[in-house]
């Protein structure tokens, strides 16, 4: 089969045009850095069926970071190479596009954002740059689909370029052919370019910045707290419960059986937090308490990620980065993170040393709960009142400077600085923005509601076999002597291994006082991460990183429940 | 004509790059997104404590640490 390369500098559009070609999703946003793995689909070519990868982006073919590195790898097998260049950009993506002719493999150029090039007063002449280069160049707009029709009819044209340079000479050249090519008009600057130098001064970006988190948690409490309230818990109060106390007759109130599916009565009825049951808390639990905050965050976060707003925002942090051995770039792996940590731990590959991607790792596993541990929390200590959640995240959020200072200075390496290309402001495409919403939301109940009945059956069983008890006994000293929990919440830790909110959730018929509860959630959070984000991490960070990055999470846990609990 | 280093420009000065002050490697990241001698860039702001500065060349727009920054030649334009 036939192997077809996408590739182009970052953030060019290489994944939506993967997208149209494939129609394999992937996530797509206006930041640099969005694809730090590959993506394998398949198209049909000249009546074959070829497949096409949809490689991250890199500036050039000496790589500078992981993600790149993957890229330059990839280069070298690939039968027919498809360069995406951003059309507003045509110098800076020449100097990939005159490598890559090096490289003799046959290529087709997509010219793509031609309609932001236009709009910003750049013609570029294309069957002139088509002579120049020698090989095919094809206008495109990807996220609406124009010119990708040409780009397939195009492709079988694909040849290597005919185009002879002095490796010294590169820019020199790419100067003459830009000049050849390329018609500037001068025009005024728009409300998006003033909002994004607004933004990226400190006057006035950090007041801009403290606006955009102020509204992105409005939103998402108002959403989460809204569907929660008016939509999920009264189909399943008024709708799913009556149904499911009809199903508890039947299977007699009682029994291993009705244990299992509807779980223990609370009071005669069914409490869809504390019950355990398959049918009952195993789906409250994904679908009522966790699914509409995820909704929410999700949404937020892509339009955040769509709108080019990230690399802006990683600037303003990047001197609080510096403290913690990072920089500003790492603050998308923690935001990632909090939707769900495996998305977060991939994206420490736009990292560029061992260091930087050992720390931000092991930062956000410990100190960034996702989007469904955090729901889960909200749900439970937030009904005790705020002051919980703000010991809750407060204790996480010191913890993570103060390990991140430890971390910066024991372990070894280099930090470099930050060194990114901001992308113009885009009002988030409508179309992207819902198939990405989509993509994330389906995923979650795809892989949230079979692990948390697996959790809750886990849960039963286990405590049927009495090994609860068991293992409970063994741990007291650590769970009761040190951390002030009752022995049973050794239970909790044990499904956090599989699901962090069903864990959360088990904390709720132990009957914790509200300082037990503040504790057991920070133990929660912060002890191991769940078995998708242990494999990631494995994978990104290797065996012995992996190893040391336990071992301080171990050590954090004990220390910061031990102080928590004396405090409290 | 001023010369000075990217760190000193004021924000909205332009200049051309004449010189990068640094190593192979310094050279070739900044090399790749087109941050070379002959570059005419604008400053488009920097941050607070030496933070990370943001200059725009044509229609891209890059944030430069604050030491590499430093490394970065410019003669001022007038």
């Amino acid at each position: 089969m036939k192997k077809i390369l996408l590739m182009g500098n970052p953030n060019v559009g290489k994944s939506v045009i993967f997208s149209r070609l494939t129609g394999v999703r992937v996530i797509a946003s206006n930041y640099p850095g969005t694809t730090v793995g590959y993506t394998r689909g398949t198209m049909k070519l000249s009546g074959e069926k070829a497949e096409v990868v949809d490689v991250p982006g890199t500036y050039s073919l000496n790589p500078t970071c992981k993600a790149e590195e993957v890229a330059v790898e990839m280069c070298g097998d690939g039968d027919l190479v498809i360069n995406v260049v951003d059309a507003t950009n045509l110098e800076r993506n020449l100097n990939l596009t005159l490598q890559l002719l090096k490289k003799d493999v046959p290529m087709v150029v997509a010219l793509n954002m031609w309609d932001e090039a236009k709009h910003i007063g750049v013609t570029i002449d294309e069957n002139k740059l088509e002579h120049l280069l020698g090989v095919p160049v094809v206008p495109t707009v990807a996220v609406t689909g124009e010119g990708i029709k040409d780009l397939v009819q195009q492709l079988p044209q694909a040849r290597p370029g005919r185009l002879t340079y002095d490796d010294e000479e590169r820019w020199h050249e790419i100067g003459r052919i830009v000049e050849q090519v390329q018609q500037v008009t001068h025009r005024h600057h728009t409300f998006l370019e003033r909002l994004g130098d607004a933004s990226i001064n400190p006057i006035s970006g950090i007041p801009i910045a403290l606006v955009a988190l102020g509204v992105t948690f409005s939103i998402i409490r108002f959403l989460g707290e809204g569907l929660i309230g008016y939509i999920f818990e009264p189909i399943f109060e008024n709708m799913w419960a009556p149904l499911m106390m009809k199903l508890s007759a039947i299977l007699g109130s009682g029994g291993f059986l009705h244990d299992i599916l509807i779980g223990k009565l609370v009071a005669g009825e069914i409490d869809f937090v504390e019950s355990m049951g398959l049918l009952t808390t195993g789906l409250f639990v994904p679908l009522a308490m966790v699914l509409p905050y995820v909704f929410a965050f999700y949404l937020i976060l892509s339009f955040l990620e769509d709108s080019g707003y990230l690399p802006r925002l990683a600037i303003l942090v990047d001197n609080i980065m510096h403290r913690i051995g990072l920089h500003g770039l790492a603050i998308i792996p923690m935001l990632l993170g909090l939707g769900c940590n495996v998305p977060g731990a991939m994206s420490t590959r736009i990292l560029e040393t061992r260091k930087e991607r050992f720390i931000s790792t092991t930062l956000m596993a410990i100190c960034v709960p996702c989007a469904a541990q955090l729901a889960m929390i909200v749900g439970l200590v937030g009904r005790a009142g705020v002051r919980g959640l703000i010991q809750v995240f407060g204790t996480l959020a010191l913890v993570w400077i103060t390990l991140g200072y430890l971390l910066n200075r024991l372990i070894r390496g280099e930090s470099p600085e930050i060194f990114v290309e901001i992308p113009p402001y885009r009002l988030p495409y409508l179309a992207g923005l819902s198939k990405k919403m989509w993509m994330r939301v389906s995923r979650f109940l795809r892989e949230a509601i079979p692990f948390v009945i697996l959790g809750v059956l886990i849960v039963n069983v286990l405590y049927t076999l009495k090994v609860i008890d068991f293992v409970g006994k063994i741990t007291a000293p650590v769970i009761t002597g040190i951390l002030g929990l009752p022995r049973e919440a050794v239970a909790a830790l044990m499904v956090g291994f599989l699901r962090k909110d069903v864990a959360v959730g088990m904390l709720s018929p132990l009957g914790l006082d509200f300082n037990q509860l503040v504790v057991a959630s920070v133990v929660l959070a912060m002890y191991f991460p769940c078995v998708a984000t242990f494999v990631v991490m494995a994978k990104e960070l290797g065996l012995r990183d992996m190893v040391l990055s336990m071992m301080i999470m171990i050590a954090a846990t004990l220390v910061v429940g031990g102080v928590l609990n004396w405090l409290l | 004509m001023e010369r000075v280093n990217l760190t000193m420009m004021k924000s909205g000065d332009r200049g051309t790059v004449t010189e990068i002050n640094g190593g192979q490697r310094v050279k070739a990241r900044l090399g790749a997104l087109g941050i070379r001698p002959g570059a005419k860039i604008t400053k488009k702001s920097s941050q607070l404590l030496r933070g990370p500065v943001t200059i725009g060349m044509g229609n891209t727009q890059a944030a430069i640490g604050f030491g590499m920054a430093k490394k970065i030649i410019v003669d001022l334009e007038q």
